[in-house]
């Protein structure tokens, strides 16, 4: 438990750090589509933002410290999630990051709504996934 | 001095993501899983960044402008509709069909599991696909 509310600490920092520093919200949903539109200079912010994110798993292993990844989905499963993902967050334009710790830390009455929207939908996908499914 | 705050941050944000286990779809899985064998641990992760980011904005309230740049770029859109929901929907079926949301699937991209590759690579498309037959969002 000292692990999760560390790790949200510092999820919280970094956010945190970024709208401080240069004003910006840390939504990877954002971050993400920035990368279709490096001609508009002041998103550039955001390829650093994800250079460091992606940074963060090598340095970890470095540190000596072990981040499981156990992800048992078959290939076909993986494609529609992920085209799921990517459609819905973009046309909900916000993700976890965006809408859940930023928008809800602004006390976004919209962020809040989208947030327990797409928890109620994760919820009851992965319920109807064990109950029909078998657990794919 | 922009780029490195940008860069900082992703980087904490990643170590974050790591340490709290978020980027583990089995663990994001269990902790939506609550009429199974529920792990609620990640409660904790979202509450403690949610008020942590909520103080530093109650801070920036009383700042003109951020530390490096000319100002706050404060989400403008408040707009409560259908995009929003149907959006949130198919976010949230994608996230609990294999427990990877955005951060989480970035911050595991160097491990090179070739399931998270394929997952990013979609995850891409989607973007894409939802850029070119729905367009950006309406600002106000």
């Amino acid at each position: 438990m000292v692990n999760e509310f560390a790790g949200g600490a510092l999820i919280g920092l970094a956010a945190g750090l970024l709208w401080l520093g240069i004003g910006r919200i840390s939504g990877m949903t954002g971050v993400l589509s920035s990368l279709f539109l490096l001609r508009e200079t002041q998103r550039h912010w955001a390829i650093f933002f994800l250079l460091g994110l992606v940074l963060a798993y090598p340095l970890f292993q470095l540190f000596g410290l072990a981040a499981p990844i156990h992800i048992t989905s078959n290939v076909p499963l993986l494609i529609i999630a992920g085209l799921f993902v990517g459609f819905g967050t973009y046309v909900g334009n916000g993700c976890t990051s965006g809408h859940g710790v930023c928008g809800m830390g602004r006390l976004s009455v919209r962020s809040t709504i989208a947030t327990v929207v797409f928890m109620v939908s994760g919820i009851i996908t992965v319920w109807l996934m064990r109950v029909v499914g078998g657990d794919l | 001095m922009s780029h490195l705050i940008a860069l900082l941050s992703g980087l904490i944000f990643g170590l974050g993501l790591l340490l709290s286990g978020m980027n583990d779809p089995e663990k994001v899985r269990a902790f939506l899983d609550i009429a199974g064998n529920w792990r609620p641990e990640l409660l904790a992760v979202m509450g403690s960044a949610v008020v942590i980011f909520a103080l530093v904005y109650r801070v920036s309230l009383g700042k003109k402008q951020p530390w490096f740049t000319g100002a706050f770029h404060t989400p403008s859109i408040s707009r409560i509709d259908l995009r929003l929901v149907s959006g949130a929907v198919l976010f949230g079926i994608g996230w609990g069909l294999v427990g990877l949301c955005p951060g989480p699937a970035l911050v595991d991209l160097f491990a090179f599991d070739p399931s998270i590759l394929i997952f990013v690579a979609a995850l891409l498309v989607g973007n894409r696909l939802a850029h070119w037959l729905v367009g950006p969002v309406q600002q106000k």
